[in-house]
C-alpha cells in the first residue's frame, strides 16, 4: 500500500499499538532545554528513575540566557537558578551539554540540524512547540510538554495517536521577491490558527524544491501557528547536502547506507492524504501580520481590515480587540504603520541566510534614528560564520546592536523585551498580545522585511529602500 | 496522579477565540521549577491591572466565578506554546475542566496528563452551556467522566466522547511512565533490532 513520509515513520517507529490505535513510539532525538525541563527531572529523581538514553539527548540553555555581557552571567535570579538547575541536571544524568558559554550554544532549533543531531527519518521531540522545525528533513519532530519530557527522558518512547496526514501542496513557483516566511505566514492566514489541528502536514511542490534547508526549516517552523504539531517535507539531495559532514551525522559507510534509507522516505505516488490544501504559489505576495494571531494578515500593500465587514460577533469581537490592542485603524495602510523595534532573530530566522539577506538590504544604510534594532543570531556558530563573512560590521556601522545567541525577544524571557506600546517589526512567529513584553505590539515579517522597516522607521517593502 | 472523581462545579463563560498558552500564563512566570503555585498568575494579563490590582470586569474575578471549576471556553482553546504551565496554573486555581469545540494538541495532551480534563462537545452544545454558566445564581454543572455526561442545572444532558485510553488513566489517577515500562522486554528489542539495521541512529 501507498505510504505517506509520515506513515513511513510512524510504522517504523512503533513498539506498540493497543485496539484503540494508542501507541507507544520510539524517540530517537530528545533536545532539553531550561524552561520546560527542571519539573521533568525532579520527577526522574522523585521515582528513582535514570535517563534511558543521554546519548540521544542533547541540552543547551537558550530561552533565558543573556544576549549582551554574557561573561558577567544572569542577571534575573529566577532566570539564573533556571539554568543553574539546568547545568546540574545534565551533570547528574550524564546528558550531553552546550553550555552557556560554548561556541555551538544557541537556540535548540538551530542547533540541532547545524550539528547534524536532526536527520531525515527520525522521531524528534522537544518541550517546545517549535521543534516542527525539524520537520524540513523529513522528520516527525514536535513539541510535548514537561509530563512528556519526563517519560521521554525515563523511556525513551512516548504514548501517542496516530495523527492525520493533510498535504499542502504548492503549485506554480513564488515571486523571486517573496520568501519562505511570506509563504508560511500566507498559508497559515489561508487554512486559520487550527487548520492543522489533529494534523501532520507534508508541505510538497517544486517551489520546496528550490528551498535551502534554511527556508525549509522556516515553513515546517510554523506549523504550529496553523494549529499542526508537526510539519514535513520530503528529504532530497539539498538536504542530504546540508547534513554532510555535519559532527553528528552518520560517516563513511553509515552515511552512504543513511543516504539509501534516507531516499525511501518521501510519500509514495498515491499516497493517501486525509486533507489536502492546494496553495497557488503565484498569487503569494509579501505577507505580514497586522493582528495579535498569526493568521491575521496582510500583504505589505494592504489595509487593516474593516472588523464592521466580518457577519461572526465572535470573529468581528476578535478582530476589534486586535485592532485596538495593535493601536490601528480600519482601512489604514500597512506600510504607514510606524514602528519603534526591529528585531531579527528566533528559531524562524536566525540562521545564515536570514542574516545574509537582513545584511543585503542593511548595506550601506542607516537604522532610523527612532528605531531600537538588534540582531540575535540563532546559535555561536551562526554568528561566527557572520562575522568571517563580515555581516556584523555592516549591521554595527548601520546602527544594530549585535547580540549573543539566544531566544530573546521572540518570548522576552530575559532582558529583551518591548515596552508598553512599543510596536515591533519582528522575524519571530508569535504576536500574541504581550508575547514580546506587556504591552508590546508585533508584526511579523521576513528578515528582508525587518531590515527595510529598520531604514525607514515604517513597515516597508524591501524594493523601496533600494 | 489524584484519581478523576465525578464533581459538581461552577462553571463560568469564557467565550474568548484561539486562547493562546502566552494569555493562560505568561513568560514571566515560567521561570519557576516546580510545578505548583501559578494559579494567582493564571491569566495574569486580563485579570490585573497594571497597578497589580484584580480588574473587575474580568470574569473570574466576579462572584461566583472567582471559584470556578469548570471553564466554558471558545475555540481552539490552548494554542500556541508547549508549556505545560498552562495546565498547571489552570488547575493550581482549582479549573478541573474545560468544555469547548476545540482545543489545540499539546494543551489538550498536557491536561490529561495533569488531571485537568478538556471536553470536546458540538458548537450548540457548547453554546447551550455559556448560557448555563452564564446565570450567576445557579451556574453549576455536574461532571461524570465514568458515564460520559455533563448534567446542565436544567436537568438535561450532554454526552461526550472521550479517548477511552485516556479516560482510564484519568478514572484510575494512572502513571504513564510506569505503564510504559511494563512495556520493557519490547522496547528493549526494537532498540536493539534498531541498531543492527540503522546503527547510525
Amino acid at each position: 500500500m501507498s505510504k505517506t513520509l509520515y506513515d513511513k515513520i510512524w510504522q517504523s517507529h512503533l513498539i506498540n499499538e493497543q485496539d484503540d490505535g494508542t501507541s507507544l513510539i520510539y524517540i530517537d532525538r530528545h533536545l532539553v532545554h531550561e524552561v520546560t525541563s527542571p519539573q521533568a527531572f525532579e520527577g526522574l529523581r522523585l521515582s528513582n528513575r535514570k535517563v534511558n538514553s543521554p546519548k540521544r539527548t542533547l541540552a543547551v540553555a537558550d530561552h533565558n540566557v543573556p544576549t549582551l555581557d554574557r561573561e558577567l552571567g544572569i542577571k534575573e535570579e529566577d532566570s539564573r537558578i533556571q539554568v543553574e538547575e539546568l547545568d546540574k541536571n545534565v551533570e547528574e544524568f550524564q546528558i550531553p551539554y552546550f553550555n552557556m558559554n560554548d561556541t555551538r550554544q544557541g537556540i535548540v532549533h538551530v542547533i540541532g540540524p547545524e550539528q547534524g543531531f536532526t536527520q531525515p527519518g527520525m522521531t524528534i521531540v522537544c518541550g517546545d512547540s517549535h521543534t516542527a522545525t525539524h520537520g524540513a528533513f523529513g522528520s516527525l519532530a514536535f513539541g510535548i510538554g514537561t509530563s512528556e519530557v519526563e517519560h521521554v527522558l525515563a523511556t525513551q518512547t512516548l504514548i501517542q495517536k496516530k495523527a492525520m496526514n493533510m498535504l499542502i501542496n504548492i503549485t506554480g513557483n513564488l515571486d523571486k521577491i517573496v520568501t519562505s516566511k511570506d509563504l508560511i505566514l500566507y498559508i497559515i492566514g489561508k487554512i486559520g490558527t487550527a487548520g492543522g489541528t489533529g494534523c501532520v502536514i507534508e508541505y510538497s511542490g517544486n517551489a520546496l524544491r528550490d528551498m535551502s534547508m534554511e527556508s525549509r526549516m522556516t515553513i515546517c517552523n510554523m506549523s504550529i501557528e496553523a494549529g499542526a504539531r508537526a510539519g514535513m517535507i520530503a528529504p532530497d539531495d539539498i538536504t542530504f547536502n546540508y547534513l554532510y559532514e555535519k559532527p553528528m551525522a552518520p560517516k563513511n559507510e553509515d552515511w552512504d547506507k543513511a543516504v539509501n534509507w534516507w531516499k525511501t522516505l518521501p510519500s509514495d505516488s498515491g499516497a493517501k492524504f486525509d486533507k489536502i490544501v492546494d496553495i497557488d504559489a503565484t498569487k503569494v505576495t509579501q505577507t505580514i501580520t497586522w493582528g495579535t494571531s498569526p493568521e491575521e494578515i496582510v500583504s505589505i500593500d494592504g489595509t487593516v481590515p474593516n472588523p464592521d465587514k466580518i457577519s461572526d460577533e465572535v470573529k468581528q469581537n476578535k478582530i476589534k480587540r486586535s485592532i485596538e490592542y495593535m493601536g490601528l485603524t480600519p482601512g489604514q495602510k500597512i506600510s504607514d504603520v510606524e514602528i519603534n523595534t526591529v528585531f531579527i532573530g528566533s528559531c524562524t530566522n536566525s540562521r545564515i541566510e536570514d542574516i545574509r539577506s537582513a545584511a543585503e538590504i542593511i548595506k550601506g544604510k542607516k537604522v532610523s534614528t527612532s528605531v531600537k534594532a538588534l540582531v540575535v543570531p540563532g546559535s555561536g556558530l551562526v554568528k561566527k560564520q557572520a562575522e568571517e563573512e563580515g555581516l556584523d560590521v555592516i549591521f554595527k556601522h548601520a546602527g544594530f546592536e549585535w547580540r549573543e545567541p539566544g531566544c530573546s525577544m521572540c518570548l522576552a524571557m530575559n532582558s529583551d523585551k518591548l515596552n508598553e506600546g512599543d510596536r515591533c517589526a519582528s522575524t519571530s512567529n508569535r504576536n500574541f498580545e504581550g508575547r514580546q513584553g506587556k504591552g508590546g505590539r508585533t508584526h511579523l515579517v521576513s528578515p528582508e522585511i525587518a531590515a527595510a522597516s529598520a531604514i525607514t522607521g515604517k513597515l516597508t517593502d524591501p524594493r523601496n529602500v533600494t | 496522579m489524584e484519581k478523576f472523581n465525578t464533581f459538581k462545579g461552577i462553571a463560568a463563560p469564557f467565550n474568548i477565540l484561539n486562547v493562546d498558552t502566552d494569555k493562560i500564563i505568561p513568560k514571566q512566570f515560567l521561570t519557576t521549577i516546580k510545578r505548583t503555585g501559578l494559579g494567582k498568575h493564571v491569566f495574569d494579563e486580563m485579570r490585573y491591572k497594571k497597578d497589580g490590582s484584580e480588574n473587575p470586569n474580568f470574569v473570574l474575578n466576579q462572584k461566583p466565578y472567582d471559584k470556578t471549576n469548570i471553564l466554558i471556553a471558545g475555540d481552539n482553546f490552548g494554542c500556541g506554546s508547549s508549556r505545560e504551565h498552562a495546565p498547571w496554573a489552570l488547575k493550581d486555581f482549582g479549573i478541573k475542566c474545560i468544555i469547548s469545540t476545540s482545543f489545540a494538541d499539546i494543551f489538550y495532551n498536557n491536561s490529561f496528563k495533569n488531571g485537568l480534563l478538556p471536553i470536546m462537545v458540538t458548537k450548540d452544545e457548547r453554546d447551550a452551556l455559556l448560557e448555563d454558566a452564564k446565570d450567576k445564581e445557579n451556574p453549576e454543572i455536574e461532571i461524570d467522566l465514568e458515564n460520559q455526561e455533563i448534567r446542565r442545572p436544567n436537568g438535561g444532558k450532554i454526552k461526550f466522547k472521550i479517548d477511552p485510553f485516556r479516560k482510564k488513566c484519568l478514572l484510575e489517577g494512572l502513571d504513564d511512565i510506569g505503564l510504559t515500562e511494563l512495556h520493557e522486554n519490547k522496547i528493549k528489542s526494537f532498540e536493539e533490532s534498531r541498531s543492527i539495521k540503522h546503527p547510525w541512529l
